[in-house]
């Protein structure tokens, strides 16, 4: 190892063993943050309050799941599922380990996704967030199982499912098992479907490969926020295929409505909203 | 003896022209085989071959991606690679069969579901998770066979079965080893050592439990070898099918569920 990454990594741990002991800095609520889109600076507070949509050219900020979550669901309503869950290295690639190791030290999450309960403008739910920093939310054993182990419950306890999606697709390292959770996730969906309950799927930035052709493009309604890039193969590969470049805006969001493969657009600010309404109107007749 | 082949020699004996294509096997196994052709919506694709048929006088509906042999074949198929349509016809008709109580019988070959831009605009991601989930509960047997290349969600969607089988030098990957080698290294270049770190023989899939069975392949592709092949794969099917028939509804559902519940192996780490 070299001396700097070892400083590094010392350093890390100390600070690591430390937090816990220090008051915690308003939560980095004076972090500046730059727009992806225009360049602009703001603090994250001010971020926080225009949830995290640039409040001079509206582009759509990268939310963590914690943070998604905090946007949807109702004050300390969140109860996680499976916080320690963990895949295995099935294939022993080389690596796949570390960067493991590595996403989770970025992130502070065991996986690419979080599951659990909680209501959402009074609603009950079970609820899936990706979060895209972690290995671009790639479908691994792991994610695969927790979005399963949450459809069943959501099966079991007769609620609706609500999935906030995002993925770079299949996970590399882990192979056909990999993709193998494509088949075993739309089949926990289908029985969840069977059981005549409701599945919100939310299509957020990106959502592309194993996960828009599995459980992202199973929802009984399918929302997506606006601009988000929504496909099954990548830009890259279809230019590659068809000799030619793509339009602007081919599998944006507003692409995949005016194709007829998403229900609505709905912005961010209003989704919360939005999902509570559509849960509340998927009462059935009998409960009136 | 035979001499153990490497992963990217069965790659290159998986994609090889030599290969029996999808209509030969149901031509050779099934009687009275009638195509039925379109999605009822939008178009036929010829890529993805569907018909009913008689397995030993028990009707039966076949589903096989197809392959040419010849440039012009390869125009007329897409080289395997099915475009939404053909899932949506797949789908059709894998309810067809539901209804009539058939069991289904698929043959897999294919690169990959067709990248292209038509494709993007019809809905392929979509059109690949419905039909996954469609044949993961469908209430009749259903018996797939790899027959040449497996690649990625436009293989599965058609191989979500009770029975995964797979012909010795078929493969069954997540994408092609030129797409993992220019992923993960940047290299496509390198797509011989992928083949061996993507795990895609038949044998590594048995390993991982993605498939049940491996059959062996003759030596050699000619004449008789086809017709050895063919006449395993026609007793695979027999074996399978007469399982799979004495199982209830329920039990069917319930074992298939199992299977795919078991996919890949979870932790826990605090």
């Amino acid at each position: 190892m070299n001396p700097f990454s070892e400083k590094k990594s010392i350093l890390d741990s100390v600070n690591s063993l430390l937090r816990p002991m220090r008051k915690p800095a308003a939560g980095g609520e004076d972090k500046i943050y730059k727009c992806k889109g225009c360049g602009n600076k703001y603090t994250k507070a001010i971020l926080r309050e225009n949830h995290f949509v640039c409040p001079s050219c509206g582009h759509y900020g990268k939310l963590s799941a914690r943070t998604r979550i905090t946007t949807v669901a109702d004050r300390k309503s969140f109860r996680e599922f499976s916080r320690s869950m963990i895949g295995k290295n099935p294939l022993k690639f080389p690596g796949y380990e570390e960067k493991i190791r590595d996403a989770e030290k970025a992130t502070g999450l065991k996986e690419a996704v979080i599951t659990g309960t909680c209501t959402i403008d009074g609603e009950k739910a079970v609820i899936c967030v990706m979060d895209s920093r972690f290995l671009m939310a790639s479908m691994g054993t792991a994610v695969g199982e927790k979005i399963t182990r949450a459809c069943e419950y959501a099966t079991k306890k007769k609620l609706p499912i609500v999935v906030f999606c995002a993925s770079g697709g299949a996970r590399m390292q882990e192979g056909i098992l990999s993709l193998m959770q494509m088949a075993k996730t739309s089949a926990a969906f289908g029985k969840h479907g069977e059981a005549g309950l409701l599945f919100i799927s939310v299509l957020t930035n990106p959502t592309t490969g194993g996960v828009t052709a599995s459980f992202a493009g199973l929802g009984d309604v399918i929302l997506a926020e606006p601009g988000a890039l929504i496909g099954f193969a990548g830009p890259r590969v279809i230019e590659q295929t068809i000799g030619e470049k793509l339009p602007e805006g081919f599998q944006s969001s507003e692409f995949q409505l005016e194709h007829g493969f998403v229900d609505a657009i709905v912005k961010r600010e209003n989704m919360k909203e939005t999902i509570g309404k559509i849960i509340n109107l998927h009462r059935k007749a009998k409960d009136y | 003896m035979k001499r153990v082949l490497t992963a990217g020699e069965r790659v290159k004996l998986a994609r090889s022209p030599q290969r029996p294509r999808a209509k030969e096997y149901i031509e050779a196994i099934f009687d009275d085989f009638i195509e039925l052709a379109g999605d009822g919506a939008f178009g036929e694709d010829r890529s993805l071959v569907c018909g009913i048929g008689s397995y030993r006088g028990i009707p039966v509906t076949v589903i096989g991606q197809q392959k040419g042999r010849n440039f012009e074949e390869n125009m007329l198929y897409r080289f395997g690679m099915p475009n939404p349509e053909g899932y949506r016809k797949a789908i059709r008709l894998m309810r067809q069969a539901e209804k009539f109580g058939r069991p289904v019988i698929t043959f897999v070959d294919t690169p990959g579901a067709y990248p292209g831009k038509e494709a993007e605009e019809r809905g392929q991601g979509m059109a690949i998770a419905k039909c996954i989930q469609v044949m993961s509960l469908l209430k009749v047997p259903t018996v797939t066979f790899f027959i040449g290349e497996g690649g990625s969600g436009g293989a599965l969607a058609i191989a979500t079965s009770d029975r995964r089988i797979m012909l010795e030098n078929s493969i069954f990957s997540i994408l092609s080893p030129e797409g993992f080698a220019s992923i993960l290294w940047h290299d496509a270049d390198r797509w011989e050592e992928a083949c061996d770190a993507m795990k895609l023989t038949a044998g590594d899939i048995l390993e991982l439990g993605a498939c049940d069975e491996v059959i062996p392949e003759p030596e050699v592709m000619d004449e008789t070898g086809r017709r050895i092949l063919f006449k395993k794969v026609d007793r695979a099917i027999d074996r399978n099918l007469k399982e799979l028939l004495k199982l209830s509804e329920k039990e069917l559902l319930k074992g298939r569920y199992k299977k795919l519940r078991d996919m890949g192996k979870t932790d826990v780490r605090n």
